[in-house]
Parts: C-alpha cells; structure tokens; sequence
C-alpha cells in the first residue's frame, strides 16, 4: 500500500514536470514563430520587450511598458516589428536579454531596476544593439536609462491633498514612505513642496514603515496620523501603502492618494465610492513609446533620458467625476503648467525628518 | 495616556494572527511534528480567504459575509495544504524541517500561479471591506478613559482569545489531548499503552493547519486589502517564536503574541513618546527575534519543548 502511494507520487511529479518542460517549449517555439514573421516582412526596426517577474498583462510596470511598445507599433504599422519575452525569475533576465540581442533586435528593452545586473552584462556582450533601461541608470554607450522625475508628480498630488485639507479645514495630512532614502525622498520632497505650495500652515506628518511588504505597520502608521487630524495621506510604500488604503476604508471619511499607477480601483468601498482621493501617476509606457520612436527615427542614443512632466513621464491622476472637484483639478493642471515652463522648481531634498511633523 | 490608548489596537491587530497561529505550531509540536511551514500554510489561507471574500463580494445574499466566508475558505484550505506535512512527516517519514521548508517555498509559488490564473496578475484584486473595525464594543466601550482603547479593534482577536482557552482546554482537560502530550513526549510508551500515534499525529496536523489558514486569512483581510507574494511577510516565523517564547503553552503564546504586537505597536508610536523617540524604529521591531533568542538561551538546560518533537516515529524502532 505505502509502496503503491510512493510509485504514485512518483509518477505524479515526473508527469508534472514534463508538462512543465513541454508548455516552455511550446512558449519558445511562438516566440520563434513571432520571430519569423517579424524577419521575413520587412520591419525598418525589430524590436523586444523583456518582462519582469510576471507577464504583459500584470496590470503593473510590464503592463504598462508593452502597452507603450504597442501603442509606437500600432501608430506606425509596425505590429509584426515588436515581441516580448516574460522572466519567470531572476535567472530569466540575462538568457532573455541575450535571446533578442543574438535575433538582431535593434532595440531591447527591460523593465525594472532589477535588471540593473542583467544590462550591464548583457549590454556589454552585444555593443551593436541598443537597449533600454526603465528605472535605474546604467552607464553604457549603447544603454539608454530612463529614469523619473516623481517630486514633480508628488509636488501635483500634494497640491490635492493640501486642497482637501484646507478645504475641510483640519489643516493636516499626512506622507507614508516605505524605506528612508533619495529615492523616496524625492516624493516626499514634492509632496511637501505642493501642500505647503497651497496650504502655507498646512501640517505634514511623515512617517517611514521601513518595508514596502508590512501592511500591518502601514496601517498603524496611518491609524496614527489620521488620529494626529490628518485628512490625506500620500502612500508610496510598495504593498505596506495597502495598509493606508485598509485604514481609510475603516475610517471612511478620510482620503489616501495612490502611487504609481491609478489606484483607485484599490479603494473601492462597498458603497461603490472610492478613498483614493488622486494618484501619482508614473508613465512607463511614456518612456517605452519615446524611445521606440527615436529608434525608427533614427534619434536614439546612450545616456540617461530624464522623464517628468513636460514628457508626460510623471503626473497626477485627474480624472474628473471622480474625488476631485473641477476647482482642484483646474489648479492642480495650473500648477502643471508652471513647473513645465519652469516658473516653479520642484526640488527633491525632503525636509521633514522621518517620526515627526513641520 | 492617550498614546497607550491608541496603541492598544494597533497591537491586538498584530497579535491576532501572531496568537493564533502560534497555537496551530502548539498542537502540532505537542504531537511531536515539527511544524517550520506555518509561515506556507499562512500564506494560502490568507490567499484563499482574500480570494472567497473578493469573488462573494458582490453576491447579494454572500456579500455582507463575504469577509468572514473568507476566514472559513482560509482555515479549510489550511487543513488540505497541512495535509502535505502530514503525509510526507508521517507516512513516509521525511525530516519534518526539510519536508516543511520545501512546503514554504510550495506556497509561495502556488499562490501567486493561482493569482495569475484567476485573476490575471500576480496578486488577488482589491476587496472593498475585507473583516471590519469594530466601532463600538458593548460594555467594555462605555468604560470611562480606558473605553476608548476599545474602539476601533477587529473583531478577530476575540476569536483569538477564544482559541486559547478551547487550546488550553483541550490539551490539558480532554482526553485527545493527554494522548497527543504522550505521542509528543514519548511516542513508542504511547503506542504501548494501545494510542494509536499516526492518526493523533495526523488529527495534530490538521488542526495545525486549520489555524494556520485561518490565522492567514484573518492576517489578509484585516491588515491588506489584497492578497500578494508579500502578505505574510515572515509572521509565521514570529508565530514559532511566539510559541517558544511561551514556553509550549497556550497561555504563554498568548503573552508572547500579545506582546511582540506591543513592540510592533512601540515601533509605530515610538518618534511621540519622549526618551524612546531617541531610539530607532529598528529596534522595536527586532525585540521579538533577540528575546527568542534569550529565551531558548535561558530555557536551552530545561526540558520545556515536547520531548520527541522533531524524531521521525518509526514504530518498528526502538
């Protein structure tokens, strides 16, 4: 009985894993076949998309970034031009990269600061074919890096949020960051920037939650501040934010404001409203677009490419309808303007010390 | 004193689901199995629950249920995935770390496999409410000054409470529970005296991970508001050293878990209590993991763990 229930799990584990090897052939075998086709009808430029960990529809980065490359291929007629190919980890990154590069892509793109090894390695052994970085800078000559001015897109958030605070008078808000460093601390410096630009005797309370995975501490951080009188709270903390967002549903008449990508649909209620009072929006497929165009156009180079709002790199979700009153969001697109033109410099040096409040 | 009052739920969140699966590693161990993939077995429960509660939502008869039908789905779905540990421990006689550790890895992976399937991403969609605060709770609420601490606490660490007293029952007032003490201390005395160690192992399990998935689910719904890769983020670890730290018995896990939430609590309200706003966050929340440290120090001459916890039962062997 005990040996029948061992040859059984036996079988059971080599039939599970043939089946795991027979669907990653069948994978690379469309690939190969998406490869033919793009070969055989004369593409001015070939080019491939490398996912992160998850695939092109992970309503995320990888989303985003081939919504871009799709958006330059359709434009342009180019559907048969452009593939991807998806990491299941880590290890995925350099033999992914290297695939496109050995098929003579002219350009490659990867997402994702994860990558940041991958590239460099990779960018080194194929010096003939471009490649671009989104989110992290790695100083090659074929490697275009794409990074993001967020303190222009928090500075517009902040704009909300001190809005909606002077607007219901409790004068205070309140920032959740996930780990102390330049990084973050350039939302946190425009979204100080953009509520005190507002609300001069706004309050600001800012906290760090030291992880972007502990939800539970992000909702104490937020149980905090919104005791402390906070209205709003800006989340950029990764999967710990999800605990701001938990917390304003319990409360119900407070505002969180989402980061990254348009979070609103995460602060649904049951009663169909939504507690993301606006989100700060960082445009992936803005950076994957311009730099498919300049390789058909024949512009791309090497260097880092700086996205922001002039761009549309960075920005403020306003939908109207929404949380925001068309007043808000008439001046948030006003603020909009004048750091495009440059009349306001939107710096990234945070000055709130973490625990503590101007 | 109105810090201490804020902090009071902020810690029983925390130690809600730290308290719960402890007692799940407790039954486990009292029976001489090692349970290291609380931490797995959390993690499909909390996937299972944000998953029922997310799917019932907005079904009309379901919905205003659908967070506590999450808990349920959790703690079910623990029980099966436990079922791996039983048989590979039991049945085949694995090295319980080696066995639980890979089952760790399993439910990281099938999670995320399931979220992708389901609902096209690599976590679940949002849910609207999940488990509720309680607004107000009868009698204790109406106290005067420390009635405040009471408002707005989940309503699962009364289920946590509950849990350690039927533990506390069952292990040292039933009979089932007197043989699972012997099948942990001194498995081949207790089939001597006609126990049967296979199934009272295999029924320590389960419930094991019944608490477990449930302690996942409970984790999902009342801290996040989606279930992802990161959701459990090493709680049941802190679940295992929640119940050394409690010396093995329900009542210490209950201290234990109790008070790694206050530490976690201390972290958050540290920066507004003077002296300790010189102390980094850090080092509150690294108090759990060196007190454990000190207590399996201070406990290391003494026999406070079940004796056999961890030996493969191999009735054949003597």
């Amino acid at each position: 009985m005990k040996k029948a229930l061992k040859l059984f799990l036996a079988l059971l584990v080599s039939v599970s894993l043939a089946a795991c090897s027979s669907s990653n052939t069948e994978e690379a075998t469309t690939t190969e076949g998406s490869e033919t086709t793009s070969t055989s009808g004369e593409c001015p430029v070939t080019i491939g998309l490398v996912t992160d960990m998850g695939g092109v529809d992970d309503k995320s980065f990888n989303q985003s970034a081939w919504e871009g490359v799709q958006r330059f291929a359709e434009e342009n007629g180019l559907q048969d031009c452009v593939s991807y190919l998806q990491s299941t980890t880590e290890a995925d990154y350099v033999p992914n990269l290297s695939t496109f590069a050995d098929e003579g892509k002219d350009l490659v793109i990867a997402v994702g600061y994860l990558f940041n090894e991958a590239i460099t390695e990779v960018s080194a052994n194929y010096p003939d074919t471009m490649f671009l970085f989104v989110d992290d800078v790695v100083d090659h000559e074929n490697v275009e890096s794409a990074t993001f001015n967020a303190e222009q897109g928090s500075f517009l958030v902040g704009v909300a949020a001190g809005l909606t605070a002077m607007e219901n008078g409790s004068k205070t808000v309140g920032f959740m960051g996930g780990m102390e460093g330049p990084i973050i601390g350039s939302f946190q410096a425009g979204y100080e920037q953009g509520v005190l630009a507002v609300c001069n005797d706004c309050k600001i309370y800012v906290d760090y939650a030291d992880s972007y995975s502990d939800d539970a501490k992000g909702q104490q951080l937020a149980a905090k501040q919104y005791d402390l009188g906070a209205t709003v709270i800006y989340q950029s903390a990764g999967n710990a934010g999800n605990g701001v967002i938990k917390e304003a549903k319990e409360r119900g008449d407070v505002w969180a404001i989402g980061v990254d990508k348009d979070q609103y649909q995460d602060g649904m209620k049951d009663d169909g409203t939504s507690v993301i009072l606006t989100s700060m929006l960082k445009r992936v497929d803005s950076a994957t677009y311009s730099a498919c165009t300049d390789m058909l156009n024949g512009t791309f180079e090497g260097g880092t490419k700086v996205f922001n709002l002039s761009n549309d790199g960075v920005g403020a979700e306003v939908t109207s309808g929404r949380n925001l009153s068309d007043d808000v969001i008439a001046q948030i697109n006003d603020y909009a303007e004048k750091i495009k033109s440059g009349e306001i410099e939107v710096s990234s040096e945070a000055t709130i010390a973490n625990g503590s409040s101007n | 004193m109105s810090i201490l009052i804020s902090m009071v739920p902020a810690t029983l969140m925390v130690a809600t689901p730290i308290i719960i699966a402890a007692l799940g590693g407790l039954f486990s161990e009292r029976s001489g199995i090692v349970n290291i993939c609380i931490e797995g077995i959390m993690m499909v429960g909390g996937f299972a629950g944000a998953t029922v509660c997310v799917l019932l939502e907005s079904d009309p008869t379901f919905g205003p249920y659908a967070g506590w039908l999450g808990l349920l789905a959790g703690l079910v779905v623990g029980i099966i995935y436990s079922l791996l540990l039983a048989v590979s421990t039991i049945n085949f006689k694995a090295d319980h770390t080696i066995a639980g550790t890979a089952i760790n890895m399993l439910a990281a992976g099938i999670t995320i496999y399931l979220c992708q399937i389901i609902f096209g991403q690599q976590r679940t969609i949002a849910f609207s409410k999940g488990i509720s605060k309680m607004k107000k709770i009868p009698l204790l609420s109406d106290i005067p000054i420390i009635g405040q601490a009471f408002t707005g606490i989940y309503p699962t660490i009364f289920i946590a409470l509950i849990l350690v007293l039927v533990t506390w029952f069952v292990v040292y007032k039933t009979r089932f529970g007197l043989r699972l003490r012997s099948c942990g201390e001194n498995p081949h005395a207790a089939a001597s005296m006609g126990i049967n160690v296979y199934k009272t192992r295999y029924a320590a399990v389960m419930i094991s991970g019944a608490l477990a998935g449930l302690a996942g689910a409970i984790m999902v719904l009342t801290n996040g508001i989606q279930y992802t890769a990161s959701s459990i983020h090493g709680v049941g670890f802190i679940a295992i050293a929640a119940l050394i730290f409690g010396k093995w018995h329900p009542l210490g896990t209950l201290g234990a878990g109790l008070f790694f939430g206050f530490s976690s609590a201390l972290g958050v309200y540290a920066s507004m209590i003077p002296l300790l706003n010189l102390i980094p966050s850090e080092f509150f929340s690294c108090i759990p993991y060196i007190l454990t440290i000190v207590a399996l120090i201070i406990f290391s001459g003494k026999a406070v763990g079940p004796k056999a916890s961890g030996q493969i039962y191999d009735a054949g062997k003597r």
